[in-house]
């Protein structure tokens, strides 16, 4: 096995379990330091470099970093970082000073988005500063895109989202509201822009054509379209009994309002078994908590119809079987139909381009416009896409990631540059000796268990649509949380020429991630000499060259490691060296590296 | 400068012992030795061979006299019971704790300094009490704890960190319990913990004095150019004289055997001892031979390591001394202090 190449930022970075899952690659350990420091306005700032929403994600990202988390592999439940990111968003001071300026000199560029939704109005953040004109078009009254329509008030308060949203138009962007893009052609012939970014999400829910969904249409709702006309407050009721269809997070987010809106009797209908519901584990739990039932096993047959009245809805009742493959097969075992008021159906939604002609570019056989993963243009020069209009429906984060990598392009485009030609990532390292055993970082192991989210009280929260459930973490809990985090940014550097070979880290690391080994061919088989085998082989083994005493290898297996530090400590020669990593990011018309502001 | 503890996780793929116990259980306090001593990786390869060995941590008695090495009982074991006695004085304290309780495993931790010099005495009685323990040397040929004096193992030529050369002889544990009749030599080195643990093992399954130089580098006095007994040197010219196996009781041997390099011992408690790759003209069994054949080597500067001699069939102080079976503890009172008129019976006999 060839010796491990950390001069460039790969291997660190994947270490880095959070940052490198996070699609916009948010400096998660250094946020929690900053927090644990109680400098939230500088926690604050530093995930707005990347992710651009702290306080709406700290409350509804899907959060990728967490199952990621290294805290997960060693006492089960990773860092509850999501919830941090809203401390830092809740307590911080003052930030003006640090959140980027509006241009003083104009490029003399224009650009539109479609949609303000979360990839829109990040490729404005980027691209303002810089001095280009954008323009925000938006068929709604208000900014914002399903981050206001689809997510409930009471899981993220009008206010954070107001806030977040007013931050980057108020770098200049031109927004305008109720106009909807009803041509792309003629946006392009007649706007005059020197690029177009698609930013318009998924909008339209899935159907379920069943037998009864005409007749019964008055009281069958398709999710999203719901949620959007209960955010804007023209629906305001739901009958008694509810059923809702699907079981992904819009589902979760559909059953609890139903909740607030006079639902006594919910019911989410399931066609599988919990092991394969597409809603997060925690939105899962928070809807049961709210006396939400969740059926599984009931697939959908048709609706019961009366007099020109839903009823109800018919069910099969089905079983499944999973082969060796891991393939699925159902059989029915007898059907059941369930009386209801109100279906809401929320299976899924799609992508809908009825604005935008054909001829203009490639569309590919699920008529989803052909888009470059890296650059994000569509086979019309100048035209980018991103967020769910991209690649269909993801969430907030992934918009975010997307926007930033589309205003590269589109900087590029307008510069003359090719868009394929992308920065590159940069890296910094710097050490964390600070003494004898004395780092610039808490090395110490916290056993604390996951603090858990405290809740408005069940008779309270129902009052009112927009009281927001989750209460924030207290300060007892977020200083305890921020220990747990392992700061696996703070890297174990190796620099064999100084290692005499004595064993004092291999013998202090309390995870046996060291070895001391022959050098060996293949991964493999090196895996298996390891202190502890390596089995968990998506973690890299770092190799050092051939040492000078015996010519063997130091190897360290990553998987473990809770970087704290003590075989640097115990390195009598400081061949181990503890070094803060910092990922550069590459940002439209900067290198914007992720250091403390 | 306070050092954190080591973190209390452990991977969870690691399995416990016939006893229940993890690796972990059997560590002890955070070493307060320098960074990278010989020492720790001693400690480190303790803890490991009474984890494999699965040693009740409560049956054994850690002793030790005084210095660097002396430190290193509170660095494993936290749960065996302890005693730090005066300068040089192990093993007097070792054979009195193995005549009180014979079921006790007995560790006595020493360094060249505690062992060779104002100690000599004590350890040449031991071993010819031939007292059932392991005594450990952790040899780095220095007085670390004074700042880096010669010590009484230093080699002739051998340089100080101030480039003095040392003149006198030096005093060799091993050629020392060879002529004195030890039933167990061993020669390890700290950075060879796979021989070192299979030696401990060897060392602690026999029934008698083991007697195990573990040369240890002291990484802050005795580790630079110059020096004998530093990580480089003693690389270089390391000589593993014999490949040790241990093979517990209930196991099997079942490695294949070349006739004439290969030599299989069983020890008391029914463990075996696998010598491989014996040189043709060494048998471990035959202590002229084994004495010159060292010497020889070791006047070419070589470092011979590995399980050197081996002599099973010599009794140990219990029997030499037809003891009661029982551990002291649990004789009853009577029989233990059977009373004034006893001892005047007693007495009579050297009127």
């Amino acid at each position: 096995m060839k010796p491990t190449d950390v001069s460039t930022p790969e291997y660190y970075h994947k270490v880095v379990d959070c940052q490198w899952a996070c699609p916009a690659h948010t400096n998660v350990p250094e946020y929690i330091r900053l927090i644990a420091q109680g400098q939230y306005g500088d926690a604050y700032l530093l995930n707005r470099q990347s992710n651009v929403f702290p306080g709406i994600l700290g409350r509804t990202c899907d959060r990728p970093c967490e199952p990621a988390c290294r805290r997960t592999r060693v006492d089960g439940q990773p860092v509850a970082i999501c919830r941090l990111k809203r401390v830092a968003s809740d307590l911080r001071e003052d930030i003006s000073h640090g959140l980027p300026w509006p241009a003083k000199v104009k490029l003399g560029k224009r650009v539109a988005c479609i949609g303000a939704g979360p990839a829109s109005l990040t490729v404005a953040n980027d691209l303002l500063p810089l001095g280009y004109d954008v323009t925000i078009f938006e068929k709604l009254p208000r900014p914002g895109g399903l981050m206001r329509t689809n997510i409930p008030a009471f899981r993220l308060p009008p206010k954070v989202l107001d806030e977040e949203i007013e931050m980057i138009v108020n770098l200049g962007a031109e927004m305008r509201y109720g106009s909807p893009v009803t041509s792309l052609a003629g946006l392009l012939k007649d706007g005059g822009f020197d690029a177009v970014f698609v930013g318009s999400g998924a909008p339209r829910g899935k159907e379920l054509e069943l037998p009864g969904r005409r007749e019964g249409a008055a009281n069958i709702h398709t999710g999203i379209d719901w949620l959007e006309s209960v955010a804007f407050g023209h629906v305001t009721s739901i009958g008694e009994r509810v059923l809702i269809i699907g079981v992904g997070n819009t589902a979760m987010d559909c059953c609890r309002t139903s909740r607030r809106l006079g639902g006594r009797d919910i019911k989410v209908m399931a066609r599988k078994t919990r092991k394969y519901f597409k809603a997060s584990e925690w939105e899962l739990e928070d809807a049961e908590e709210e006396q939400v039932e969740i059926v599984v096993n009931h697939a959908p047959k048709s609706f019961v119809v009366e007099n020109g009245r839903l009823r109800g809805m018919e069910f099969e009742k089905v079983e499944w079987k999973e082969d060796a493959r891991g393939r699925l097969t159902s059989t029915t075992v007898g059907t059941v139909v369930l009386p209801c008021d109100d279906v809401i159906l929320a299976i899924g939604q799609e992508n809908a381009f009825p604005w935008i002609e054909r001829e203009l570019m490639a569309f590919d056989k699920w008529d989803m416009p052909v888009v470059d993963k890296v650059t994000f243009q569509c086979t019309h020069p100048g035209v980018f896409f991103g967020g769910d209009a991209a690649f269909g429906p993801l969430n907030i984060i992934w918009a975010v990631a997307h926007g930033h990598e589309a205003a590269i392009s589109i900087h590029n485009h307008c510069q003359g540059i090719p868009v394929t030609e992308r920065p590159a990532q940069g890296m910094k390292t710097v050490s964390q000796k600070m003494g004898i055993h004395q780092w610039s970082y808490s090395n110490d192991y916290n056993p604390s268990k996951r603090s858990k989210m405290t809740h408005v009280d069940l008779r309270e929260r129902f009052k009112r649509l927009d009281i927001e459930v989750e209460l924030g973490f207290t300060p007892e809990q977020f200083t305890r949380e921020v220990e747990r985090c392992l700061n696996c940014d703070v890297q174990t550097a190796f620099r064999d020429k100084l290692c005499i070979e004595c064993d004092a880290c291999v013998d202090i690391c309390p995870l046996g991630c060291l070895t001391i080994t022959p050098a060996e061919e293949s991964e493999a088989a090196l895996r298996e000499r390891l202190t502890v085998p390596a089995r968990n082989t998506s973690q890299a083994l770092y190799v050092s060259e051939a040492l000078p005493q015996t010519s063997r290898v130091m190897v360290k297996d990553e998987d473990l490691c809770v970087h704290c530090g003590l075989c640097a400590e115990r390195c009598p020669t400081a061949a181990w060296e503890m070094e803060k990593f910092d990922l550069l990011l590459p940002y439209a018309g900067a290198v914007t590296g992720c250091q403390k502001p | 400068m306070p050092s954190i503890k080591k973190p209390p996780v452990a991977h969870p793929s690691l399995q416990p012992n016939t006893l229940g116990l993890s690796l972990r259980d059997y560590e002890g306090a955070m070493s307060t030795l320098c960074a990278g001593c010989g020492h720790d990786s001693v400690t480190a390869a303790l803890v490991r061979t009474f984890f494999e060995l699965n040693v009740a941590p409560h049956m054994v008695a850690k002793l030790s006299g005084i210095g660097c090495s002396s430190k290193t009982p509170t660095y494993f074991l936290t749960g065996a019971h302890g005693f730090n006695s005066a300068h040089g004085r192990m093993p007097a304290l070792a054979s009195g704790a193995a005549a009180a309780n014979r079921d006790l495993t007995i560790v006595g931790i020493s360094g060249d300094g505690d062992s060779l010099s104002i100690g000599l005495g004590q350890l040449c009685h031991a071993l010819r009490r031939n007292v059932r323990m392991l005594y450990l040397i952790e040899n780095n040929g220095v007085y670390g704890l004074t700042k880096g004096q010669f010590s009484a193992s230093s080699d002739v030529g051998s340089r100080s960190k101030k480039g003095e050369k040392n003149l006198q002889r030096p005093i060799d544990p091993v050629l020392l319990g060879l002529s004195l009749g030890a039933s167990f030599i061993a020669r390890g080195f700290s950075g060879d913990k796979q021989q070192l643990v299979a030696l401990l093992k060897a060392a602690l399954s026999h029934r008698g004095f083991a007697l195990v130089d573990v040369l240890s580098p002291c990484v802050t006095f005795n580790d630079h150019e110059g020096s004998t007994k530093s990580y480089k040197h003693t690389r270089a010219h390391r000589l593993t004289v014999v490949e040790t196996d241990f093979v517990p009781p209930a196991q099997e041997v079942t490695a294949q055997q070349e006739p004439g390099t290969t030599l299989s011992v069983t020890l008391h408690d029914g463990s075996t001892v696998r010598l491989s790759r014996v040189p043709e003209d060494y048998d471990p069994r035959d202590r002229s031979k084994v004495f010159s054949w060292l010497e020889a080597h070791q006047h070419r500067g070589e470092i011979p390591t590995g399980l050197l001699f081996l002599d099973e069939a010599h009794g140990d102080m219990h029997q030499m001394a037809s003891t009661v079976e029982r551990r002291l503890h649990d004789l009853p009172f009577e029989e233990l202090c059977p009373g004034s008129a006893a001892l005047e019976a007693f007495q009579k006999d050297y009127h």
